[in-house]
């Protein structure tokens, strides 16, 4: 695999990647000992605080550890993507994150639109009580 | 770059054409896997979706707070973070070319998503025993597709798991097995990935009512 310098790169830069072996590229983007560790234990945390926060019923407002449990989601889902899928702006020449991007909005649309649009449909729709479900024919 | 360039012709001599290309990048069965991943991504975000609009319609039926059992779902989480982390140390000892090591942290990985899978079969015959099979309600409907889609994707990983060990301790670390490995760390990871959320709004929001 790719042990050696990239050819069109220049000057001081190619003496750098020379010098560095195989900084640059492939190998770059496996990832550490250490960044797996990071990646670990944060993890390990961001995954143990919202499982405290609903099994120790911490807050008395459960919309309050609702949205800490989704924001928990959010931070430890970026953490994944940083140190375990070893994502950044430049692999595949930045391609990898702009299909990262576009699904981000197709699922933001899909998401918000679908709960959006049963939203209403719901609130115009007769509710019905579970003691009316139970006699339903 | 790849325009092709023209040797002189001799007579009845044969024209050939040179295709002096970059170094073709090896990694870019690694784009061409991601854009795979993201297509999985969308069918996750759209059972999401359905588990977002259906999930607290119970039908006079149980609720997740009478269902699920966090300390398991904590078990089943901590099984799929570790097999993540030793997948990382797999990776780590095919960079090293440590062939005997990297196939020890497959087996470990696998053994990890094995207990997954076992505990998730065992939560999901628990609940049909119990009356809230797939069939009881709409939020246990959206909730087995869900969660039993994800499961899947974790079967057949351990499945592709097995068969590139096996290849491996065949052919070893040639350069197609470490894309292989390279492709299934994805997977493996992304399905981590997947199932924050899931455990987050399933299991955690749910269980909140």
């Amino acid at each position: 695999m790719s042990t050696h310098a990239p050819v069109n790169t220049v000057g001081h830069e190619d003496a750098h990647e020379a010098h560095h072996g195989h900084s640059h590229g492939h190998e770059a983007s496996h990832g550490s000992f250490k960044s797996y560790m990071t990646g670990f234990v944060l993890s390990v945390i961001l995954t143990a605080i919202p499982f405290w926060l609903v099994m120790g019923e911490v807050f008395e407002n459960k919309a309050v550890t609702a949205g800490l449990v989704m924001l928990f989601a959010v931070v430890q889902i970026v953490v994944h993507m940083i140190y375990f899928l070893h994502m950044n702006t430049k692999s595949e020449g930045g391609w990898t994150m702009m299909a990262l991007i576009f699904t981000l909005v197709l699922i933001v649309i899909a998401l918000s639109g679908s709960l959006w649009v049963m939203h209403h449909l719901n609130t115009n729709m007769m509710t019905m009580t579970p003691d009316m479900m139970r006699n339903v024919p | 770059m790849s325009a092709p360039t023209h040797a002189p012709l001799a007579d009845g001599e044969k024209p050939v054409f040179y295709l002096t290309e970059d170094h073709h990048p090896e990694n870019s069965t690694g784009l061409g896997f991601w854009l795979y991943l993201m297509s999985d991504c969308l069918i996750f975000a759209i059972l999401f979706a359905t588990y977002a609009v259906l999930g607290r319609s119970y039908a006079a039926g149980p609720s997740p707070a009478d269902l699920f059992d966090l300390p398991l779902v904590a078990i089943n989480t901590s099984m799929l973070l570790l097999s993540s982390i030793t997948y990382g140390f797999a990776m780590l000892q095919m960079e090293r070319k440590a062939k005997t090591e990297t196939l020890f942290w497959l087996g470990i990985t696998g053994i990890f998503g094995a207990i997954f899978i076992g505990l998730e079969i065992y939560e999901f015959v628990h609940l049909i025993h119990e009356g809230a099979g797939p069939g009881r309600s709409a939020f246990l409907s959206a909730f087995f597709v869900l969660v039993g889609t994800h499961g899947l994707h974790v079967t057949f990983g351990i499945i592709w798991l097995i068969t590139l060990m096996v290849q491996v301790s065949m052919k070893g670390l040639i350069p197609e097995n470490r894309r292989r490995l390279m492709c299934l760390s994805m997977f493996w990871h992304f399905l981590d990935v997947v199932w924050i959320g899931v455990f987050s709004i399933v299991y955690l929001i749910g269980v909140l009512g």
